[in-house]
């Protein structure tokens, strides 16, 4: 699927579907939104929408995705879909869903797009609700680990050691100097049937995850990694082998958390060396030897305890860092 | 039927008679028993779908979804409640969804105070929606069909206001009208662009420059216009009911040379002191704004020219005039009329008949901007 060309080419404006090309009636999510050449985020989104087909409502926070695919008079979504703000997208859902059931509707799915600014930060409580409450929403939370929208800013769900332009570096702080939240471990503590971390760079493990939050009644979530190249600082080319680095280095992991249960969907048994998907940032260009190990640690005691929840442990008792020591990215 | 209830009672039994599809509530002080008798009536499957949100943020948000995807929808709030809900609100409006709350009026922190003022809605008057104020629960149970009828033929949402404790907590008769006589006013909800996978639109989308301004245009058109919708409404609803409404309520004031205005239950103390001064053949009337929003400014400058004219504010814009009165002196600029400003009453000191005979007194002389009272009702400095 050639997703990232589709989403750079192109401009439509509402009502004129009927005669587009071939390619770009393939997606739901169509291309002509004004998203940056080699976003991960509206890959995330076409490969969403594609695999629940056109039984759904989206609803979405306000965030990058939102602006750039909603600029009146023109809309990149030919499903039917809500915008409203951005920190509201989970309990719009739940008044979307509960709508639908009043009037008999039993079918189709409401979907929340929203980006780890929103679901983390502002929308946390709402989404907390949402989840309470049951309602039958699909949520699916395109982390790319800042504000991209406002141009760069920390989110709780920024790594340890970034620079954003609120976790900047000087001569006395250096990047972010707390952890990222565990965000689906947080969701699914709520007792929600169906939680998933996946990566917009593993598209079948994405996809297979999308249908298996479909077809549950009530709440699950999806986590996506969706690196940003504005935000995060790499070339819009390497994207995807940005988000593939982030997982063969443990910094991201593909896991299910279905009913309570861990299953870890690939083992990072070998790891690759940090500093190989560090130094492809430049958000990362300024890192200590001190804080490189700092997040050594912290990734090796994340594979540890996804392990040992995933039941794992016993069965892989030697894991290791790389052997090498590891020098501060250029 | 008539019946001698709590008024949050007889505010659900309106309600319900609207036939709704979706409510969702966040329990708050001045109306938490209309959230508990919405959710009695859930439970007893008149209401398919009742939300039990976490905020009024999200009673309000989960609206905005469900009125989108084309149900009929109803919350209530009231004080801090109505104050979380402002990012939506103007949301709502500017999606042009025909929800419609029930507001019980409290004023606001800090300090805390759980009593009444109107400083809560007098605040989210700019958002886009309908406001109306009613002066009992009579007019309140009246008001909500009416509230629906206007929303759903404007697309705007509408706030139903009503004063917090003195009306959602007072026992009084009401004549709440059965749901068959509702069924006959209202017709059913079809939001013409509803959310729907047979015809995807995209709402609340984002919009630059060139084109906000206009989506904003026609907002403001359309509140003006609605003003016609509820006429319309009040008079149908008087054909059914025997009890017609307008954007204005004038008492006595055709021949009046003093005339006092506000809105909320205040009126019907103002009222009582009009009848008791014409007793004594003294030239008073009374004025209830019902409608704030749209403002009804040619009906108050037709009914209020020439005459000295005092607004009760129970709210403020602290740092600049009364609001209420700063919109009536506007409406009364040229048409030779002397307009004053009594504000007060807040937090639920009251606005007695003491305290306007006090203030009709004050409208003979010169035009006054002051304080209603600033002493402390003696029953609260026993401490």
């Amino acid at each position: 699927m050639d997703n990232n060309r589709a989403a750079q080419s192109g401009d439509e404006r509402i009502g004129m579907w009927d005669g587009m090309s071939k390619q770009s009636e393939m997606h739901l999510f169509a291309p002509g939104h004004s998203g940056c050449p080699g976003c991960g985020p509206s890959n995330v989104l076409i490969q969403v929408c594609d695999t629940l087909g056109k039984d759904i409502v989206v609803v979405q926070a306000t965030g990058c995705m939102e602006i750039t695919s909603t600029q009146y008079p023109q809309t990149a979504w030919r499903v039917p879909y809500i915008h409203s703000l951005f920190q509201n997208a989970p309990a719009v859902a739940s008044g979307v869903s509960r709508a639908l059931k009043a009037q008999g509707n039993d079918h189709t799915k409401v979907v929340v797009i929203a980006g780890d600014g929103s679901t983390y930060d502002i929308g946390f409580g709402a989404l907390s609700g949402m989840l309470e409450r049951g309602d039958d929403v699909l949520y699916v939370c395109y982390d790319n680990q800042l504000y991209a929208n406002t141009g760069v800013q920390k989110s709780g769900a920024t790594p340890y050691g970034a620079a954003t332009t609120t976790t900047t570096v000087g001569s006395v702080h250096r990047g972010k100097e707390t952890e990222r939240k565990p965000i689906a471990e947080i969701v699914a503590a709520h007792g929600i049937a169906y939680v998933a971390s996946a990566s917009v760079a593993y598209s079948a493990d994405l996809q297979n995850k999308v249908r298996k939050a479909n077809a549950v009644k009530g709440p699950s979530f999806l986590v996506v990694d969706s690196p940003c190249c504005l935000g995060q600082g790499f070339d819009g080319g390497i994207t995807m082998k940005v988000a593939k680095l982030n997982v063969m280095s443990r910094l991201w992991f593909l896991y299910e958390i279905e009913n309570g249960k861990f299953k870890l969907n690939f083992n990072p048994a070998n790891p690759k060396p940090l500093q190989e998907v560090l130094g492809l940032q430049k958000r990362f260009r300024h890192l200590s030897p001190g804080q490189i190990e700092h997040i050594q640690k912290q990734a090796d005691a994340s594979y540890n305890a996804l392990l040992e929840k995933a039941g794992l442990l016993e069965s892989q008792k030697s894991f290791s860092s790389p052997e090498k020591p590891l020098n501060t990215p250029k | 039927m008539i019946k001698t209830v709590e008024g949050a009672r007889v505010l659900a039994e309106a309600a319900v008679a609207c036939r709704l599809d979706v409510v969702a509530c966040y329990p708050i002080t001045p109306t938490t028993h209309l959230t508990e008798e919405l959710n009695q009536f859930y439970a007893d499957g008149r209401i398919p779908e009742y939300l039990t949100v976490e905020a009024e943020f999200s009673a309000i948000s989960a609206l905005i979804g469900a009125s989108a995807a084309g149900a009929r929808t109803f919350t209530t709030t009231g004080g801090q409640g109505l104050l979380y809900m402002h990012e939506p609100l103007f949301s709502a409006a500017g999606m042009r969804l025909p929800i419609v709350m029930l507001v019980g009026n409290r004023a606001v922190s800090s300090p805390l105070n759980i009593w009444n003022d109107e400083q809560d809605t007098i605040s989210q008057r700019d958002t886009g929606w309908i406001q109306i104020y009613c002066r009992n629960n009579q007019e309140a149970v009246d008001s909500i069909p009416q509230a629906f009828y206007v929303a759903e033929k404007i697309l705007l949402p509408v706030m139903v206001c009503v004063d917090g404790h003195y009306l959602t907590h007072a026992v009084e008769q009401v004549d709440v009208p059965d749901e068959k006589l509702v069924q006959g006013f209202l017709p059913p909800y079809k939001y013409p662009l509803k959310l729907d996978p047979q015809n995807p639109v995209s709402l609340g989308v984002y919009a630059n420059p060139t084109h906000y301004q206009t989506f904003r245009e026609d907002v403001v058109a359309d509140m003006e216009a609605a003003k016609e919708i509820l006429v319309e409404a009040g008079k149908k609803w008087g054909k059914l009911t025997g009890r017609e409404y307008g954007l204005i309520n004038a008492y006595k004031v055709k021949d009046a040379d003093r005339v006092l205005l506000s809105v909320g239950s205040v009126m019907d103390n103002v009222v009582m002191v009009v009848d008791e001064l014409r007793e004594k053949g003294e030239k008073v009337g009374a004025l209830h704004l019902r409608v704030l929003r749209p403002f009804p400014r040619e009906e108050i400058a037709k009914a209020l020219e020439g005459k000295k004219v005092g607004v009760i504010d129970r709210d403020l814009s602290i740092g600049a005039q009364a609001p209420i009165y700063l919109e009536i002196a506007e409406a009364l600029n040229g048409k030779g009329a002397q307009v004053s400003s009594f504000y007060g009453g807040l937090g639920g000191r009251g606005v007695k008949r003491v305290h306007i005979r006090e203030l009709f007194e004050k409208l003979r002389k010169g035009p006054v901007k002051q304080w209603i009272t600033t002493e402390p009702p003696k029953a609260a400095m026993k401490g």
